[in-house]
């Protein structure tokens, strides 16, 4: 294994694993407020210091991170459930109106400023962790579409489509029993650099106060509540922002391990 | 021969006396992630000398060509000598080596599609080996370039220097190739099956070029190509290779009429391998093709005008009897595969019709009738699926297709129709060999018991050996279910062996049809004549008694 990979995955595992933990267990909980204890630097007792209300801030980033990372998953499931489907009938219908409709609907979405969009739904809806995932997730499914229908023309010209074809498989079938299963890796890769632009985009959207609503803890809006005391307390902003460092270099790093191991391109065959 | 050579490279190096090789390897051993390629090869070439190596893949003759070259992949470690001109090439840092490409050897690819930069003019290309050496000033280099590619037979009237490769054809694109690699006047020129991807007349030009530029400039040629037929015809010595080991060498003449080593013979008896076909017999026409007329838009010639049509197949008709084996042969991008796609269905006509016993080929139950083995073994199987499920793919068209033990049962016959085994269907088509899944593909074929099957170019990636054996498994075939197919093929020598009636094609037309033996032996339309005398012709063996070169077609 690349030390890349390596190291993408025990970021990524990490990230997960202290958000699933947040369920069952956090060192303090993280919504108690003790103003006395506020601002304490790391120490034995909070290994991460508190906040600005005396809150624990190794559980507030713990439950937070289980936010961001829920938000961006949903959002990326968004994505591929409907991006590759479309994706794919574009690509079976190559250079039919489908495909046409189809793939200047992406440009449509792709030619808005994807947080300006963000901004207008949570102000139409209210802003919300649910709001944040529509918005999210509607910006994905372009990219999905896009990926899955790239990937999808070249195999669509190999013989062993002509083969299934040959057999009177129709699109839907080929598409589904030939073509996706060769796109996995593809979609893998991608879905993980979308993954983390996912979490990127949430602690933006929180951090303007578009996202998770208080009392829900997110990152995003922790580098929010920070921000007028960096000079007092900085590790209430560096802790929070080291976490989403991290997290999305993890899965970036991850993405990019995946890429040089699953690369149909190297997987291929010799001729 | 070599008279011209002018050797003023590395003179101190040379022993007085016998003239030393060119190239000389000497027990060359090649291991790559600890996996042995080469074993004790020792060669050599001399100036103006035509050396062709030949060997199945996987024998190590590429391989060979690129230790040459000092372009062996990673992990690789060499052990012996490859000296040219005297100077041991395998203990030459990498700087120094880079003075030797392309100055003093000059390499030929296979493929010239992806050899040459599609951006780049050829003018360009050309010129670029020259500075890339500082061997001229620019403007020394573009007229360099100019002459050698007026040099290899691109006229700078009809083909200036100043044209991308996409304006050529591919003949023409590997006459690119090849004046990149003689730009510099190199000593060796090693060539990498330079006419494999070629057809078969193309081919014959460039053979001829390479013999032509090898008197003149009195270079040392290391050809590498499984083609016998293409060996005999270029060689002045020939070396034999098989799993990493050269087997036999000699002078080519020599070489055929004694065939010491009983691989060489085999590699022979297979190249010129005829199948025993059953007698034809008189049978009611099966499908019938009438007047077919595909074509493609293509580019618009201005911004307003319409797109122009490409027309891939032209007022196509032909019949194919019930059991008759048809071959239709033409080069490559003649229409003959796009024929093929539109009987199977994947094509829309837009024009003529096709018929299979009367009715046309849209229902599951008639589509179920025509079934197809594609030329790449490799790109014809779902890599992700088992070859059980791929076999049976085409049960797709039969309405109560079996399930479950009946299944199980039609795949183990149908695998074992085909040589394999019924265990093979639990595999992933990866553990199989290109001949191997081209028998897999034949099974899939079968399975739903077609009246006619098509093999477009269902041999063509094969090596001779296992290609003999395919052939053989489709006669064998055809006598045992009275199979007809429609066999496509750019190479005569196969379609004459494997068929009754044959079909020339060129531009989407038919221009010559008949029983394939007369049409090859008396061919009637020029361009058949031009593309039969373009086939390279194998050595006969003499003596030594072996004569199963090939069964006589009944």
């Amino acid at each position: 294994m690349k030390p890349t990979l390596l190291i993408g995955a025990t970021l990524t595992a990490l990230a997960f694993g202290a958000a699933l933990l947040s369920f069952a267990w956090t060192p303090f909980d993280p919504s108690a407020i003790s103003v006395p204890d506020r601002f304490q630097p790391p120490n034995a007792s909070h290994w991460l210091g508190t906040d600005h209300l005396g809150r624990d801030m190794l559980s507030l980033v713990m439950t937070g991170a289980r936010t961001s990372l829920g938000v961006a998953l949903v959002a990326v499931g968004i994505g591929t459930g409907l991006g590759v489907p479309l994706g794919l009938a574009a690509a079976a219908r190559h250079d039919g109106w489908i495909d046409q409709l189809i793939m200047r609907g992406n440009d449509l979405v792709f030619a808005f400023p994807s947080l300006v969009i963000a901004i207008l739904i949570t102000a139409v809806f209210g802003p919300g962790a649910i709001n944040a995932i529509i918005a999210i997730g509607i910006f994905n499914v372009p990219v999905f579409a896009r990926v899955a229908r790239g990937g999808a023309l070249p195999l669509w010209r190999r013989e062993f489509i002509l083969a299934a074809r040959t057999a009177g498989k129709g699109a839907a079938r080929i598409s589904s029993e030939h073509i996706l299963p060769n796109l996995a890796s593809l979609l893998i890769v991608q879905g993980s650099i979308q993954f983390s632009l996912g979490i990127l985009a949430e602690a933006g959207l929180s951090y303007v106060g578009l996202g998770a609503q208080p009392p829900v803890p997110s990152l995003g809006r922790m580098l929010a509540d920070a921000q007028t005391m960096v000079s007092l307390a900085p590790h209430t902003a560096i802790v929070p922002g080291a976490v989403i460092v991290l997290t999305v270099l993890g899965l970036n790093l991850l993405g990019d391990g995946l890429r040089d191991r699953l690369d149909p391109r190297l997987t291929r065959a010799p001729a | 021969m070599s008279a011209s050579f002018d050797f003023k490279y590395h003179g101190g190096a040379q022993s007085a006396g016998a003239e030393p090789p060119l190239l000389g390897i000497e027990n060359l051993f090649l291991h790559i992630h600890g996996r042995q390629i080469l074993h004790d090869v020792s060669l050599n070439i001399a100036p103006g000398e035509i050396l062709a190596i030949t060997g199945e893949s996987g024998s190590g003759k590429s391989l060979t060509a690129l230790a040459t070259m000092g372009l062996l992949p990673d992990g690789a470690l060499t052990e012996g000598h490859i000296r040219l001109g005297g100077k041991d090439l395998l203990s030459t840092p990498e700087r120094a080596l880079c003075t030797v490409r392309g100055r003093k050897i000059g390499m030929v690819f296979q493929e010239p599609m992806t050899a040459l930069n599609p951006l780049a003019r050829i003018g360009d290309q050309v010129a670029e080996t020259i500075l890339t050496h500082r061997a001229a000033s620019r403007a020394e280099a573009r007229l360099i370039a100019a002459q050698t590619l007026a040099r290899v037979g691109l006229d700078p009237d009809r083909i200036p220097p100043s044209r991308y490769p996409h304006e050529l054809s591919g003949g023409q694109r590997q006459r690119v190739v090849i004046a990149m690699a003689i730009a510099l006047k190199p000593r060796l020129l090693i060539a990498d099956e330079p006419t494999t991807a070629l057809d078969v007349t193309t081919q014959a030009q460039i053979l001829r070029l390479l013999k032509t530029l090898v008197c003149e400039d009195g270079m040392g040629l290391m050809m590498i190509t499984h083609d016998l037929a293409v060996v005999s015809d270029l060689a002045d010595r020939i070396a034999v290779m098989q799993n990493g080991r050269i087997i036999e060498s000699g002078p080519a003449r020599a070489l055929f009429s004694e065939m010491r080593h009983p691989y060489t013979r085999a590699l022979l008896s297979a190249s010129g391998h005829r199948p025993t076909l059953p007698a034809p017999r008189p049978a009611p026409p099966l499908l019938k093709v009438e007047n077919a007329l595909r074509s493609y838009p293509g580019r618009r010639p201005s911004l307003l005008a319409p797109k122009a049509q490409h027309q891939a197949v032209r007022d196509v008709s032909l019949t194919l009897h019930e059991g008759e084996r048809l071959g239709v042969v033409g080069e490559s991008g003649c229409g003959k595969s796009t024929l093929a796609r539109a009987i199977l269905g994947l094509e829309p006509l837009q024009g003529g019709s096709i018929a299979l016993g009367g009715r046309p080929v849209d229902t599951p139950d008639q589509r179920r009738r025509i079934q197809v083995v594609f030329q790449d073994p490799f790109g014809s199987f779902n890599p992700r699926h088992k070859v059980g499920r791929l076999v049976a793919e085409p049960f797709h068209l039969v309405p109560d297709a079996p399930k479950g033990r009946s299944l199980e049962e039609a795949v183990a016959e149908a695998l074992t129709e085909v040589g394999l085994t019924p265990d093979d269907a639990h595999r992933h088509i990866h553990a199989f060999s290109g001949g191997q899944r081209q028998r897999i593909a034949i099974a899939r074929a079968l399975i739903t018991r077609p009246d006619i099957v098509i093999f477009d170019e269902a041999v063509s990636a094969l090596d001779v050996r296992v290609r003999a054996r395919i052939l053989d498994l489709i006669a064998e075939l055809s006598r045992r279910h009275g199979l007809g197919y429609l066999f496509i093929s750019h190479d005569l020598s196969v379609v004459r062996g494997i068929t009754d009636r044959v079909l020339v094609m060129r531009e989407g037309r038919i221009v010559e049809e008949g029983p394939t033996n007369a049409v090859f032996d008396n061919p009637q339309h020029w361009y058949t004549k031009s593309l039969t005398a373009a086939v390279p012709i194998l050595p006969q063996p003499s003596g030594g008694g072996e004569t199963d070169a090939g069964h006589p077609v009944p």
